[in-house]
């Protein structure tokens, strides 16, 4: 600009001194942005550089396709299989009530319900949200396991399918809010095109809304299954600590994120295998819920564009 | 005719059902919430006294209290607000009224969106091996609030985000047309109006902090500690370690323990989000543009 070269002096320093410390600042706040940044870099670069040390003693094959995973055991065996399975497990059972729950509740609050009532769920909805993991935990071990065995006789103390049903309490508000988000994304005119054509509000939502969400719907689920993947408190408190490759939701087994609490617990020395092993695991949680965000990512980002 | 009129009554009768299902499984969401808070607060209500809340650890759970927990807590999370504020507003204000179109600021945006994502457990491995061990911060008060930190950086940026975008774009043109440089602008006009939004982000990213649990115990909380902090790098238990230190006992008096430790932290994130809400809605009122 031409101003500052031509106002009288003293305005022209201070002119001169205000756009010195914007440049400043700007790059103070560019500084703090890159922070994300960082952070991303160095979970990479944590997780793999500690994880490496670990690969030397197992090879990545048997990590992969051993069916044992007894890292604390005299003749330890490493095989990420039976962890994958319970995080696999527990998640499945977390999804059967979050996307039906989920759907269910926003599609009454984005096409049902009346604005009254919507601003007043949402707030509680964000609180059910909002609940510390380890108070869920205790609810599954100390509240639904005992309602669970009056059902199913035999039903072990620590099991999956109680905590994978709190995860799935816990992931409805997620699932509902990103999927509201998305049907109220779609234009009303194809409501009111939907209703001219004497459609009623279930069929409008069926057949106009929810397919015009969709990719944002999609999204939402994927969001809840990155979610479910990388709990931990739950699955920790309620589930046991025992890896146990089994497919059955009514036995305990261990998850990925289980076993890095269990071995955090105890107190491993820094260069051990043990220490080194909840890397290896972090990376192939990592590696997972990464795998799910971006496809969430694409998915978002496509519904935003289509109207 | 009697056959399309069946068919719509039959598709009436759906949507009728429909709105049944639908505040079923609302109703159903909320007493969830509801038969939790309740059955904390009735399971430890014998614990509801000054002692509990002045006492240390013990094996004895009659003589078990939450003094180190709640003292662990509040200082972490002061260390967590002190970083996570500046640097989360700082982060926003650039990405939302500096950040040029290229593909630098494309790669900040794709990071806080993807870091959003990443299980809380991951960053406990990060803290554990850079700040524990590479930086030798130990298992300190420090690393763990720098660690939540982290964590909820993502919640602070995007909440702070949508602060600064819901200012009008005039406010900014008539003060640029008074000759204010940029950081003028957005420090004495931008800022104030969204400050706001900015405490709401804050609060909600303190409120999703002080319940977690699996960073902290990735990095080495301890669970018994008979003493309070006298620095900030000392050792450290927090609240939801507590309870989850308590839980995993077997002796029912522990139990009744952690449902008391429990429905105190349930209701410290519940008064932090309604703080939130409030907040939210009284600037939202106060506010025409």
């Amino acid at each position: 600009m031409k101003v500052a070269s031509t106002g009288p002096a003293p305005l022209r320093n201070s002119i001169r001194r205000r756009r010195a410390r914007d440049r400043v600042i700007e790059s103070l706040l560019l500084l703090a942005g890159l922070v994300a940044v960082f952070t991303t870099v160095a979970i990479v670069w944590i997780l793999v550089g500690e994880a490496l040390p670990f690969f030397d003693h197992v090879p990545l094959e048997a990590f992969l396709t051993d069916t044992m995973w007894t890292p604390l055991f005299a003749e330890p065996r490493y095989g990420i299989l039976p962890l994958v399975a319970g995080t696999l497990v527990t998640t499945l059972v977390a999804l059967a009530l979050a996307i039906p729950a989920g759907t269910i509740i926003a599609t009454y609050l984005s096409e049902f319900a009346s604005h009254r009532l919507r601003e007043l769920v949402k707030p509680a909805l964000e609180m059910l949200g909002a609940v510390p993991t380890v108070v869920y935990g205790y609810f599954a071990l100390v509240m639904v396991t005992p309602f669970l065995q009056k059902l199913i006789p035999g039903l072990p103390g620590f099991n999956m399918l109680s905590a994978g049903l709190v995860i799935g309490i816990m992931i409805v508000p997620y699932v509902a809010s990103v999927s509201e988000d998305a049907m109220r994304a779609v234009p009303n005119y194809m409501r009111e095109g939907s209703y001219a054509m004497g459609a009623t509000r279930l069929q409008t939502a069926t057949r106009v809304v929810v397919p015009g969400a969709l990719s944002g719907i999609a999204a939402a689920y994927i969001l809840g299954i990155s979610r479910a993947v990388g709990e931990t408190m739950v699955v920790a408190v309620a589930a046991g600590l025992q890896p146990n490759l089994t497919w059955n939701p009514t036995e305990s087994a261990a998850t990925i994120t289980a076993f890095i609490v269990q071995v955090s617990l105890g107190d491993l020395p820094h260069d051990s295998i043990g220490y080194q092993s909840i890397f290896a695991a972090g990376l192939v949680l990592l590696v997972v819920t990464l795998a799910f965000n971006v496809a969430g990512f694409v998915l978002t980002r496509r519904f935003r564009e289509a109207y | 005719m009697s056959v399309m009129r069946a068919g719509v009554e039959r598709r009436k009768l759906l949507d009728k059902l429909f709105v049944v299902l639908g505040l079923l499984v609302l109703i159903a969401a909320l007493a969830v919430l509801l038969t939790l808070f309740l059955d904390l607060v009735r399971l430890g209500a014998p614990r509801f006294n000054w002692d509990f809340v002045t006492s240390y650890a013990s094996r004895k759970p009659e003589q078990a209290g939450i003094l180190a927990a709640w003292v662990g807590t509040t200082l972490i999370m002061v260390v967590t607000a002190c970083v996570a504020m500046p640097v989360g507003v700082a982060a926003a204000i650039y990405l939302e009224e500096y950040a040029p179109k290229n593909w630098v600021t494309a790669v900040i945006e794709i990071n806080v969106t993807n870091l959003a994502g990443v299980p809380s457990i991951i960053y406990g491995l990060l803290a554990l091996g850079l700040f524990v061990y590479k930086f030798s911060l130990g298992q300190s008060i420090l690393a763990a609030g720098l660690t939540l930190a982290l964590l909820i950086l993502p919640i602070v940026i995007v909440a702070t985000r949508e602060a600064l975008r819901a200012v009008p774009l005039p406010i900014r043109e008539a003060a640029y047309a008074l000759g204010a440089t940029r950081w003028e602008v957005t420090a004495h006009h931008v800022l104030p109006y969204s400050m706001g939004g900015v405490l709401t982000g804050m609060i909600i990213g303190l409120s999703r902090a002080i319940g977690e649990t699996a960073p902290i115990i990735t990095i080495g909380a301890l669970s018994f500690i008979a003493f309070l902090p006298e620095s900030l790098m000392d050792p450290f238990t927090a609240m939801p370690i507590q309870m989850f230190n308590w839980v995993s006992r077997p002796d029912p008096g522990f139990r009744i323990n952690a449902a008391a430790a429990g429905a105190i932290l349930l209701g410290m994130t519940f008064l932090m989000n309604g703080i939130a809400i409030w907040l939210r809605y009284r600037f939202r009122k106060r506010i025409n543009w």
